[in-house]
């Protein structure tokens, strides 16, 4: 129990002094993934079939490796802040929600570099 | 972590039936929720049927009748009756909204009168709004200006200057909103929720303040405004037609404006 004022709980710590820059980011790797994912979307469904070599070849070629790599960064970064709003959202035990913001970011910046890895082999050959 | 079910001594039980005495045929049926914190006992919902013919159209008029003729133990809190006070805030037919606007009529079944939603209780429909009026305090909700009033008249504004603030400020606080949002519920205690930043908002854009700078500052946090995920419970559900989510988003506006 504390005697600590109800104005007092409210002001807390004080302002973080941040959310501009995350809310902004979220907004814009956004619209750019709505550019990424229609160039995705219309180019594998215009592709002959999605046979191993004729996928590979189509993402080995310079233009759709570049765009590739832009789409894994932005899909990891912008799943990276959403997870981490969904977690400050419900998860409330000080240790737990921590454990739980350092292990997203992990995983997505595991999650990217595997996929960054991925292009980067098929763009520089020896699949 | 996640809980599913309320603590077992929250678990709403059924609770007394109060029939009608007099032997009119327009009865209506009000279930109210009931606890009180001294009996020890679970919450409970009461049901009482009330007769219309003999009673006025608002679900305020029942809940009077009710105290006045019924059971003096409902406790709710009401004053202006005209929907300008606040005080009759609470949960009916699964919305928040002032007892004293709503008419009987426009609901169709039984009349569920809640307390509203995700506040501590106090008893039976009053709420402990001992947060939120903590939070509005800190949002400093007075005139900050380092420019001197003219000596020999009030701070002037000009018309367009008074229509930004005619909206927010007729806020009247009777926390509808606050009580309405799903962030508000999982994080009021650092969520300052919508009716605290429409208030906010209201000195944000006061064309004589001059704290605006101060004002974003103390906004700026992942919690205090950024809870907000636009999910407009908050617009639906305000009983005096104003928009607080247009207000947040407004004010995450100017955030983003100032870095730029």
């Amino acid at each position: 129990m504390s005697l600590r004022s109800p104005l007092g709980r409210v002001l807390g710590l004080g302002s973080a002094k941040e959310g501009s820059s995350h809310w902004w980011a979220q907004r814009m790797t956004a619209v750019a993934l709505g550019f990424l994912s229609t160039w995705f979307l219309i180019s594998i469904l215009l592709l002959d079939n999605l046979q191993f070599d004729v996928v590979s070849a189509w993402a080995g070629r310079p233009f759709n490796s570049i765009l590739l790599l832009l789409t894994t960064a932005t899909l990891a970064y912008h799943s990276k802040l959403g997870v981490q709003v969904v977690i400050e959202d419900y998860v409330h035990g000080p240790a737990i929600k921590v454990f739980s913001l350092v292990m997203s970011n992990f995983t997505h910046i595991l999650l990217a570099a595997a996929g960054v890895f991925a292009v980067l082999k098929i763009g520089f050959g020896a699949p | 972590m996640a809980e599913f079910l309320l603590p077992a001594n929250s678990r709403i039980k059924k609770g007394k039936h109060f029939p009608a005495s007099g032997e009119s045929t327009n009865i209506r049926r009000y279930a109210v929720y009931r606890y009180d914190p001294d009996a020890g006992e679970n919450p409970r919902v009461d049901t009482y049927d009330v007769d219309m013919d003999h009673c006025g159209p608002m679900v305020l008029d029942a809940l009077i009748k009710i105290k006045n003729e019924i059971d003096p133990t409902l406790t709710f809190r009401r004053s202006c009756r005209e929907g300008i006070c606040g005080s009759c805030a609470m949960n009916i037919d699964g919305g928040n909204t002032l007892a004293c606007t709503v008419a009987a009529d426009s609901i169709k079944g039984d009349v569920k009168v809640y307390p509203l939603p995700h506040m501590p209780v106090v008893k039976d429909l009053v709420p402990d709004l001992t947060n939120f009026y903590a939070q509005y305090a800190s949002i400093k909700p007075w005139l900050q200006s380092r420019t001197p009033a003219p000596p020999d008249r009030e701070r002037l504004q000009s018309k367009e200057d008074q229509e930004l603030i005619n909206e927010p400020a007729a806020c009247i606080l009777c926390a509808c909103c606050s009580a309405g949002c799903p962030s508000y519920w999982w994080n009021s205690d650092r969520y300052l929720g919508p009716a605290v930043l429409l208030a906010a908002y209201r000195w944000l854009v006061d064309s004589r303040d001059d704290a605006t700078g101060e004002r974003l500052d103390y906004l700026e946090d992942p919690f205090r405004l950024y809870r907000c995920h636009t999910i407009m419970n908050c617009t639906q559900t305000c009983p005096k037609g104003l928009n607080p989510a247009q207000a947040i988003a407004e004010t995450k506006k100017m955030l983003a404006e100032r870095r730029y």
